[in-house]
C-alpha cells in the first residue's frame, strides 16, 4: 500500500511526480513528503491507459524495504551450496560425498543419484542434467548440492565433495563443432535453418563483404538468484523465487521430483530485475530436492560468480554477410551464414535462431535472399533467452553492411537506408507478408532530421565530457565526433506456432478491484499496466495485482513482450466482462442495450445522459469476478527454405548515434543517442520512456563493454569489476525524438512491447557512428578499443 | 575487532594477536571477505586512528602523509595545490562510495597492479614509515612495491613521506570506459625543476609500477630548465615512444595486436602528461 500512498502523494504537481516515476523514487523530496493535504488530492491521480500511473511497488523498492527472494526467512531455515564444475568438458570418474556428509551440521547432500523423477530438464528441450553425473559438459555445471544449518558449513561441505576428472578437450570454437566429437547424445548441431528466397542466379552491381563478431553479452541481472523451498505437508514443497515463467519451472521441477505438477507450488517473488530467463534451474532444483528430503526449508543466495555461471548469456555469433546492390542504391540480394554458439545446452537457441534467420535482412526490402543458420553446441558457458535475441546479433551485421553499401556507392547511409526500407504489405525473406503498422521510413526520417547535439564549444573545456570520463586521459584535439544510424525489429510473442495464451481474473469487490494473473513484472511493468486497464474499462480507481504463484492459470514466461499484449488482452477481456456484468442489470431497469451505457471518470452515464450514477455507488455491496483468455492467431513454423508465417507481430526502431572517439587511445564515449520507435499505441509514458532508455543503456553496454570473456571454456571475471555494465558516465543521453502511435489491429490497445527493439537497434547505431569517427571497419561487438583506434589525418 | 585509537594500540593489537588482519577502508578486503575467500581470525581496525587520517608538512620540503587519508580527502583542492597528480589519481580511483572509504595505505598494502596512487607515489619516490612492534622504519615505496623490502609481521604502514615538489605533475589513466573503471594503463609524472629531473612510473602494465629512467633522463636534458621548458611536439611524440618500448616489452614475433595496443597506449598517456605538465 505504500506505493499508493506515494503515488496519491506526489501526485499534486506534475513536475514532481514526473521526477518520482522518472528516479523511482524521489519520495524522500521535501515536495513529495506524504502529508494530510496531500492524500485529498485523488482526483489528480494519474489512472487509466495513456497515463503515467507509477509502479505499486516503486517505493518499496527504492526505499530497500521490498522483500526479494534473497530476504526470506523460515523458522529453521537449512542454507544450500551447489558444487560446481571448474572444468569446461570432463568425465567424471567418480564422486565421493562421504567426507561433506560427515561435516557436522551438514544435513543432506544430493548428486544425481538422488534425483527421483526425470533426470535431465530443459526450457525448451530436456537435455540438461539435474545433476552432471557421466561429463561436465560447461564451467559451473552443478554435479551436488549440500543442505546445512550454516551457509559457510554448506559451501565448505560443497568444496569438500571429492570429484574425479578426466579432463576432455573442451570445444570453443563454434566452428569447429560441426567435426568435433558429439559433445551430447543428442549431436552438435542444435538447428540448422536454410532459408531460400527469390533467385540464386540474381547479382548486384555494387557488392560489399563482411565478416561480424558479436560477444557474449550476460543479463547481469543486479539481483543475483535466490530461492527458499519449503517442504509441504502432503508431499510436495513450495519454491520462492524470481521466476519470470511459473508454470513452466513448475512442471520442470515438478517432471525431476518425480511429484504431479499440483504438488510444487513456484511463488513469485519479486523480481530483482530480468532481460532474460530467469531463474537458474541449477539451484532452483537442488534446492526443492533439498527440501524434500530435509524435510527443512532450505534457502540459498546465489554469489555474483555463481550468477555468473549459472544463468544463460545472449548467443556469442560469428556472421558472414554479402549485400548486392544496383547503381542507385537498391538492395538486389542478400546472402547470409549465422553462427550461433548455444554453449553446453540447447535452451531456447532454436528460437533465437529462428529470429537470426528471419530478420537477416533487417527492416529492408530485399528480392533475393540466401541465408543459413546454425546454432551449435560448444562447452562454452550456456546461451538462451536475454531480450532481442537474434535480431540484435543480425542487426549489428546488417547495419554494417548497409554503411559498408553507402561508402561504396558514395551515398549518406541514411539516403541509403531510406531507399530500401521495409513498409506494410511488403514480404519479409520468410515469405511472410508485414500486415502491421511498418512506419520504418517515418522513424528514419525523423532520427535523421532532428537536431544534432551541440558541441561543447560554448562551455568551459575543463567541463567537457570527453571519452575516458572525468579525470580521464582524454584531449579535446584526439576526438572525432561521428554519427551512426541503425534500424531494427524484433518479433512480439513467440514464433513458429508456440501456443500463445494467458489467463486473467479480475474480481472487483465494493469497488476495489483485484487483477488475478499469473504475468510476472519483470520491471516492464506489467502489473502497473493490468492496473491501468482495469481503471480504464471500469472506471475504478483502486485496482490491485495478485502475487503470482503457480496455483493460477498460466500466463506464459515473461519474454518478447508477451504480457502487454496477451496477459493485457486477458485483463482486458475479464474487465469487460465484470463491466457487462455491472450494467447489465442497470441497462434491463432503462430499456437500453449495455453499450449505450458509457463509464467515464468514476461516473455511468446512458448515452443521452439521462441516467447518471457513480461507479462506486453502483459497486456498493456486490462481488464480480471473470475470468478470460487471450490467444492472438496462430504462427507456423519456418520450412526446409525458412518460409512461413512464424511471427505474431513485429516492432521496429530507428536510431541515430552520436559518439565521441578519442582516436588515438580508442575510447569512446556516446553522447547521444536519438530514438524513434513504433510503439503501437503509448499505454503509460513515463514507463514507456523508461523501458526505451532501459533498452537503450544495455544496448550500449553490448556495443561497448559487456562480454563475458571465457578462455578454453573457463569464465574470466565471473564479477561486476572484470563484466563492465554501463554506469551513469557510460549511459548516453537518450532522446525521444518521435513515438509512432500507428495501432496494430490484432494487439489489445494496438500497443506494440516496447523493451526489446531499442537494444536490438542500439549496438548496431553505435557501430556505425564509430565508423563514421574513425574510418575503421569496427565489424566487433563489444567495440574494443583497438579497434577504434585511427590516424589523425583519416 | 579490535578498534585501536593509537598507531602504538594497533601494533600491540597486532602483536597480541598475529592471526588478525589490519583493515582500513576495506574496500578490497571486505569484498574478499563477502565472497568467502577470506576468514581472518580477527580484525584490528585502522578507523579510529586520528593520527594517520590527516596529512601535515615537514620541515625538510615534504609532506606527511597519514596511511588513513581516504581517497576522497585526497581529492580535494588544498591537497591537490600541492601534490596534483596525487589528488588526481585518488579522484580516479572509482566511484565516490569506494573513495569514500578506501585508503592511502590500503592502496599501498593492497599493491593492486592497478592501483592508481602507485604509480605516482613511485614518480614521486615516496618513502613509507612503517612502524612496528621493534619501532620505526622508513623504506622507500618502490622497493616495497617490488618486493625488495617487505611489511615484517606485525608491522604496518604508518605514513607516506611524499617530497614537495612546486613544479607540474601529472596523472593520466586509460580505461577504455566514460565511467570509473580499473586502468588498463595509467601513468604518473612529475616535475622535479631542483634536481632537473622529469620522473613518470606507468602502473598496470607490470606488476608494479615502472620506472623507464632512460626515457626520463634523455627527456630532462632536452628541457631548458631555466626558460621556457617547452618542448616540440616530436619530442613529446620521441618520449612517448621511448617510454612505452621500456614499458611494454616484445614478447615474441609477431608482436600480439593485444601489446601493440598497449604500448600506444602508453606512448599517448606520456606524451600527453608531459605535454600537460610542461604547458600547465
Amino acid at each position: 500500500m505504500s506505493g499508493q500512498d506515494a503515488a496519491t502523494a506526489t501526485s499534486t504537481t506534475t513536475v514532481t511526480f514526473t521526477t518520482t516515476t522518472a528516479a523511482g523514487g524521489a519520495a524522500g523530496t521535501p515536495g513529495a513528503a506524504p502529508g494530510p493535504g496531500a492524500e485529498q488530492a485523488a482526483p489528480a491521480v494519474p489512472r487509466g491507459i495513456g497515463a503515467s500511473v507509477p509502479a505499486a511497488d516503486a517505493r518499496a523498492k527504492t526505499e530497500g524495504t521490498f522483500p526479494y527472494a534473497a530476504d526470506l526467512w523460515a523458522e529453521g531455515l537449512l542454507w544450500a551450496a551447489v558444487l560446481r564444475s571448474p572444468h569446461a568438458h570432463a568425465r567424471i570418474l567418480s564422486v565421493d560425498t562421504s567426507a561433506a556428509e560427515r561435516m557436522p551440521g551438514v544435513r543432506a547432500v544430493v548428486t544425481h543419484a538422488d534425483v527421483p523423477g526425470a533426470t535431465t530438464h530443459g526450457r525448451r528441450i530436456a537435455d540438461r542434467p539435474v545433476f552432471a553425473h557421466d561429463v561436465v559438459r560447461h564451467h559451473g555445471e552443478p554435479i551436488a548440492a549440500v543442505a546445512a544449518d550454516h551457509p559457510d558449513t554448506a559451501r565448505l561441505a560443497a568444496a569438500a565433495i571429492t570429484v574425479e576428472y578426466e579432463l576432455l578437450e573442451a570445444v570453443t570454437d563454434p566452428e569447429q563443432a560441426f567435426a568435433a566429437p558429439p559433445l551430447h547424445p543428442d549431436g552438435n548441431l542444435i538447428r540448422h535453418i536454410p532459408l531460400r528466397y527469390g533467385d540464386p542466379e540474381a547479382t548486384g552491381e555494387v557488392v560489399v563483404e563482411g565478416l561480424y563478431r558479436i560477444g557474449r553479452q550476460d543479463p547481469a541481472p543486479i539481483g543475483a538468484e535466490a530461492g527458499l523451498a519449503v517442504p509441504r505437508p502432503d508431499g510436495g514443497v513450495e519454491i520462492y523465487t524470481a521466476s519470470t515463467d511459473p508454470h513452466l519451472d513448475r512442471d520442470l521441477a515438478a517432471a525431476c521430483f518425480g511429484l504431479e505438477p499440483d504438488r510444487v507450488r513456484i511463488v513469485v517473488t519479486g523480481v530483482p530485475g530480468a532481460t532474460a530467463d530467469r531463474e537458474d534451474a541449477a539451484f532452483q532444483l537442488p534446492l526443492g530436492l533439498l527440501a524434500l528430503r530435509t524435510g527443512c526449508p532450505v534457502k540459498l543466495a546465489a554469489t555474483r560468480e555463481e550468477s555468473f555461471l549459472g544463468h544463460t548469456h545472449r548467443h556469442p555469433t560469428l556472421l558472414r554477410y554479402r549485400h548486392h546492390a544496383d547503381a542507385e542504391g537498391r538492395l538486389v540480394k542478400v546472402e547470409a551464414q549465422i553462427l550461433m554458439d548455444a554453449g553446453a545446452y540447447a535452451d531456447s537457441s532454436a528460437e533465437s535462431l529462428a529470429a537470426a534467420v528471419a530478420f537477416a535482412c533487417g527492416p529492408y526490402v530485399v528480392p533475393h535472399a540466401f541465408v543459413e543458420g546454425w546454432a551449435v553446441r560448444t562447452n562454452n558457458p550456456p546461451s538462451g533467452h536475454v531480450r532481442g535475441e537474434g535480431a540484435m546479433q543480425v542487426c549489428a551485421a546488417y547495419e554494417g553492411q548497409m554503411d559498408k553499401l553507402a561508402a561504396a556507392l558514395g551515398m549518406d547511409g541514411a539516403e541509403l537506408r531510406l531507399r530500401n526500407v521495409l513498409a506494410t504489405g511488403d514480404l519479409l525473406p520468410t515469405g511472410q507478408t508485414v500486415t502491421c503498422p511498418a512506419p520504418v521510413a517515418e522513424l528514419l526520417r525523423a532520427v535523421r532530421d532532428s537536431e544534432l547535439p551541440p558541441l561543447p564549444k560554448d562551455t568551459p573545456e575543463e567541463e567537457w565530457l570527453l571519452p575516458g570520463g572525468p579525470e580521464g586521459a582524454g584531449e579535446p584535439g584526439a576526438v572525432r565526433r561521428g554519427v551512426g544510424y541503425g534500424v531494427g525489429m524484433v518479433h512480439m510473442l513467440g514464433a513458429e506456432g508456440t501456443d500463445e495464451v494467458s489467463t486473467a481474473t479480475v474480481k472487483v469487490v465494493d469497488g476495489a478491484a483485484t487483477v488475478i494473473c499469473a504475468a510476472v513484472d519483470t520491471g516492464q511493468g506489467f502489473a502497473t499496466l493490468a492496473r491501468q486497464i482495469v481503471q480504464e474499462v471500469l472506471g475504478v480507481e483502486e485496482v490491485a495485482t495478485a502475487p503470482v504463484d503457480t496455483d493460477q492459470p498460466p500466463a506464459g514466461p515473461a519474454a518478447h513482450g508477451r504480457h502487454t499484449w496477451v496477459s493485457g488482452g486477458a485483463v482486458e477481456r475479464a474487465a469487460k466482462m465484470v463491466r457487462t456484468q455491472l450494467l447489465q442489470p442497470m441497462a434491463h431497469k432503462l430499456g437500453m442495450s449495455t453499450e449505450l451505457l458509457q463509464v467515464k471518470d468514476g461516473r455511468i452515464t446512458s448515452y443521452d445522459g439521462a441516467f447518471s450514477t457513480t461507479v462506486a455507488e453502483a459497486m456498493a455491496g456486490k462481488e464480480l469476478w471473470a475470468t478470460a483468455q487471450c490467444r492472438p492467431h496462430p504462427t507456423e513454423p519456418l520450412d526446409g527454405d525458412g518460409q512461413g508465417d512464424a511471427f505474431v507481430g513485429l516492432a521496429f526502431c530507428a536510431i541515430r548515434a552520436v559518439v565521441d572517439v578519442d582516436i588515438e587511445l580508442g575510447t569512446v564515449r556516446v553522447v547521444e543517442l536519438a530514438v524513434a520507435q513504433d510503439v503501437g499505441c503509448v499505454l503509460n509514458p513515463r514507463q514507456l520512456e523508461a523501458r526505451i532508455e532501459a533498452g537503450v543503456t544495455q544496448g550500449v553496454g553490448a556495443a561497448l563493454t559487456e562480454n563475458l570473456r571465457s578462455v578454453g571454456g573457463l569464465v574470466r571475471h565471473p564479477d561486476l569489476t572484470g563484466y563492465a555494465l554501463p554506469t551513469s558516465l557510460d549511459a548516453p543521453t537518450v532522446r525521444i525524438v518521435k513515438l509512432v502511435e500507428e495501432r496494430d489491429v490484432v494487439a489489445p490497445f494496438g500497443a506494440k512491447a516496447a523493451s526489446a527493439v531499442p537494444v536490438v537497434t542500439t549496438p548496431a547505431a553505435v557501430a556505425s557512428a564509430v565508423r563514421a569517427a574513425t574510418g575503421r571497419p569496427v565489424n566487433r561487438l563489444p567495440i574494443r578499443p583497438s579497434a577504434a583506434v585511427a590516424a589523425a589525418n583519416s | 575487532m579490535m578498534l585501536p585509537a593509537s598507531l602504538d594500540e594497533a601494533v600491540a593489537a597486532l602483536a597480541a594477536m598475529p592471526a588478525a588482519v589490519p583493515v582500513a577502508g576495506g574496500t578490497d578486503l571486505m569484498a574478499a571477505v563477502n565472497a568467502g575467500l577470506l576468514r581472518p581470525a580477527g580484525l584490528v581496525s585502522l578507523g579510529r586512528i586520528n593520527e594517520i587520517r590527516g596529512w601535515q608538512y615537514q620541515e625538510d620540503g615534504h609532506a606527511l602523509l597519514g596511511a588513513g587519508l581516504t581517497h576522497a580527502r585526497m581529492g580535494r583542492p588544498d591537497f591537490a595545490a600541492l601534490m596534483p597528480a596525487l589528488a588526481a589519481a585518488a579522484r580516479a580511483a572509482g566511484p565516490p562510495q569506494i573513495r569514500n572509504a578506501g585508503t592511502l595505505g590500503g592502496n599501498i598494502a593492497g599493491a593492486a597492479p592497478t592501483g592508481d596512487t602507485l604509480p605516482v607515489l613511485a614518480a614521486l619516490e615516496a618513502a613509507l614509515v612503517v612502524v612496528g612492534p621493534d619501532g620505526s622504519r622508513e623504506i622507500p615505496v618502490s622497493y616495497l612495491l617490488a618486493g625488495r623490502e617487505m611489511l615484517r609481521p606485525g608491522e604496518l604502514i604508518g605514513f607516506v613521506r611524499v617530497p614537495l615538489l612546486h613544479a607540474p605533475q601529472v596523472f593520466l589513466k586509460a580505461t577504455g570506459r566514460t565511467g570509473p573503471g580499473r586502468a588498463v594503463a595509467s601513468v604518473g609524472l612529475v616535475l622535479d625543476p631542483a634536481r632537473r629531473g622529469v620522473r613518470i612510473a606507468v602502473g598496470a602494465v607490470a606488476p608494479m609500477p615502472l620506472r623507464p629512467l632512460d626515457a626520463e633522463q634523455w627527456v630532462a636534458s632536452l628541457i631548458d630548465w631555466d626558460g621556457e621548458r617547452q618542448l616540440a611536439p616530436e619530442a613529446l611524440e620521441a618520449f612517448g615512444d621511448y617510454v612505452a618500448a621500456a614499458c611494454v616489452p616484445d614478447q615474441g614475433e609477431p608482436v600480439a595486436p593485444g601489446v601493440l595496443h598497449l604500448r600506444r597506449t602508453v606512448a599517448v598517456l606520456a606524451r600527453r602528461a608531459l605535454g600537460r605538465a610542461l604547458t600547465s
